[in-house]
């Protein structure tokens, strides 16, 4: 698995606090089985008034396309657990998004899928969508092990992420699952000693 | 730091090792499974040949999805008729228990872990759900989680998690006549906000939990990811005891009486220590209605809507008054209504339906008016039904349906069409979320859903106290 220590693109920038996985990705597409159509969907609804015309909307810009950063405000993603909306980001081209807070099932579902969510202040978070708005070519890169968004002007701005999304993600151990099967073992012991396992008669099929 | 709390406790106990990344890597007691986010998961499981590492602790329903007005297989709906069959077809090749439609044991994931005593206190529990937050009403650690995490679960028992702060919420005093739990954790959202929980696990307690059912503790931990909180939790005390005690999957005799002493044990000790403690009067909460479009966006019923200058954030509300179309400082009391929906994993267990049937009994829906009731499990229905709950609200002109998700998140055929306003016993309010890009939904507890069906509009239910 690749190790993502630096990471970035050209931007777009999608304002509001509190978007919810609802708006990134509506229920009805979740019916599909798998999350291979995903990328044809974020801020389907959004993006269209109510005869299914395109509507003004940052993903629909023509200048924001091929973006890999997106820039967004307070508790972005939160709501539904749906992985349905960072499957679709991703699948749309975004590699790293910067935003004030996010929902927490988003962000653990993001950094799985190799998409780091990493927070900024409100200050700077304005100053990074004022950048991109007048200038949809600057290049950001996202540096995990410097905790820093580097801006095309040289200069900088501080960033946080969990020490250990970061560390899953510098050390390509994002895709946690052979991580945690490395140690089926100790998991056994764990159960065993827990004593709802044997000592209470459950649960299991009756 | 938090510690000697039921979090505490229930983390350690679970934590299997300290991972590489630093994440603790978490034993997981329970997973519980649904058709919408987990197809991906087994198809990760086939990909990489794994078998899931613990099929004894894994359960599986059908809710989101079912049609609530039939029950004839193959669905209408070719999409919920193949993701029905996906998951009849993961069970079967790995080998997990299923309550399908026909089984008595089918309905909402988070009202039959409960009912079937699954749910047990000081356990973890997981499902690709972000209201899993429900069974914390048991001291359980209950995580809703993503797809990925999903294949986790099934391939590992675990998850790869960080350590959360504990917020203590105490709810003090006693809630006035026709206040009930959902008005509760609507005050909590609104206080705290919709990202206020961001890195906490919330405790609820305080002389109002105290005295809550389950059913209304449930209520209250279901909404604590509105908050912003993966999860939430209440100590266990003998409210909680009494209801596992009997239960299919609970404890029986010497040994109920040894999970009894267990799960008192794992109880948040007299002087935990919190991240953070917040105090709320429980006397002076009203019945509360949502007016935008997050479940933090919420006034009293007598309350008039914000008035955007008023706020420390005036473009927090720009959105929410543009889709709902009100005016800032309307009352919310008269706002007209045209459907109305009692169900949904936050309020559709067999007390919900007592208070909402008490509002009704007697009296008629209101011309235009469309209301459903939807009993959170097919259990829920047959006792309803045999407190002739079903009579009550049919005769009062409510529609009376199958056990599921129904009306909540538009995944069914159960949908809001155009602007319609729905009065609505569910979580969210967010926009789209009933099924119309247009729709507008009004959350409230279910006797004040009752009382607006009868009204055709919002009004106070404490009128018919």
């Amino acid at each position: 698995m690749n190790e993502i220590k630096q990471v970035g693109g050209r931007a777009v920038v999608v304002r509001g606090h509190d978007i919810d996985t609802d708006r990134i990705v509506p229920a009805r597409y979740l019916k599909e089985i798998t999350f291979n159509r995903m990328g044809e969907y974020p801020f389907f609804d959004e993006r269209r008034d109510g005869d299914g015309n395109l509507v003004d909307h940052p993903f629909n810009e023509e200048r924001f396309q091929g973006a890999e950063v997106l820039v967004v405000n307070r508790n972005f993603g939160c709501g539904s657990s749906r992985e349905h909306a960072p499957q679709a980001l991703y699948r749309w081209g975004i590699r790293v998004i910067i935003g004030e807070s996010f929902g927490p099932i988003f962000a653990g579902s993001s950094v799985l899928l190799g998409m780091p969510t990493v927070m900024a202040s409100s200050e700077d978070v304005g100053r990074l969508m004022a950048l991109v708005e007048s200038d949809p070519t600057a290049e950001l890169t996202v540096d995990l092990e410097a905790r820093k968004v580097r801006l095309p002007d040289g200069g900088d701005i501080d960033i946080d992420i969990s020490d250990g999304h970061r560390n899953a993600l510098t050390t390509g151990t994002w895709d946690s699952t052979a991580l945690l099967l490395d140690n089926m073992d100790e998991v056994a012991q764990t159960a065993d000693k827990l004593p709802y396992t044997s000592d209470f008669e459950g649960p299991a099929p009756l | 730091m938090s510690e000697r709390t039921l979090y505490d406790k229930v983390w350690d106990s679970h934590a299997v090792t300290t991972l590489p990344t630093g994440q603790t890597q978490l034993f997981i007691g329970l997973h519980l499974v649904h058709e919408v986010t987990t197809p991906q998961a087994f198809d990760m499981l086939r990909e990489r040949g794994l078998p899931i590492a613990y099929p004894q602790r894994t359960f599986s329903t059908l809710d989101h999805v079912v049609p609530t007005d039939m029950r004839v297989r193959p669905f209408p709906d070719e999409q919920a008729e193949a993701m029905t069959a996906a998951l009849e077809r993961n069970v079967r090749e790995f080998g997990i228990e299923f309550y399908g439609l026909d089984s008595d044991r089918q309905g909402i994931v988070h009202v039959i872990g409960p009912q079937l005593g699954l749910t047990q206190p000081g356990m973890t529990l997981a499902c690709g759900d972000s209201h899993t937050s429900t069974h914390g009403a048991f001291g359980t650690l209950a995580f809703g989680i993503g797809t990925s995490q999903v294949r986790d679960v099934l391939a590992t028992q675990t998850l790869a998690m960080d350590r959360l702060k504990v917020r203590r919420i105490n709810v003090n005093g006693r809630l006035p006549l026709g206040v009930h739990a959902k008005d509760v954790i609507l005050t909590i959202i609104r206080q705290l906000g919709v990202g206020g929980g961001k890195g906490y696990a919330y405790e609820y307690g305080g002389d109002v939990l105290d005295r809550m059912n389950m059913d209304e503790r449930m209520t209250v931990c279901n909404m604590s990811i509105e908050g912003g909180a993966l999860v939430g939790y209440v100590n266990p005390d003998q409210t909680t005891y009494d209801y596992v005690l009997g239960r299919p999957f609970a404890p029986k005799g010497e040994a109920f009486d040894r999970a009894v002493a267990y799960w008192r044990s794992m109880a948040s000790d007299p002087d935990a220590g919190y991240d953070d403690v917040v105090d709320i009067d429980g006397s002076a909460i009203e019945p509360t209605v949502t007016w935008g479009i997050n479940p933090g966006q919420a006034v009293g019923v007598l309350e008039s809507l914000p008035r955007p200058e008023e706020l420390t954030d005036p473009k927090s509300v720009e959105k929410a008054y543009t889709h709902m179309g009100w005016e800032p400082g309307a009352p919310i009391l008269g706002t007209p209504i045209d459907v109305a929906f009692i169900g949904s994993c936050t309020n559709s267990r067999l007390s919900d339906l007592v208070a909402a049937a008490r509002v009704a009994e007697g009296r008629k829906v209101a011309d235009g008016v469309k209301a459903l009731v939807v009993p959170g499990s097919a259990d829920v229905k047959k006792q309803a039904e045999a407190a002739g709950l079903d009579r009550v609200f049919t005769e009062a002109g409510f529609q009376w349906r199958e056990a599921g998700c129904s009306m909540c998140l538009a995944m069914n055929p159960d949908k809001l069409n155009g602007r319609e306003v729905c009065a609505s016993s569910s979580n969210r309010n967010f926009i789209g979320r009933q099924g119309s890009p247009e729709g507008r939904t009004l959350l409230m507890s279910p006797a004040m859903v009752a009382a607006a069906a009868l009204n055709g509009k919002v009004v106070d239910v404490r009128q018919y106290n």
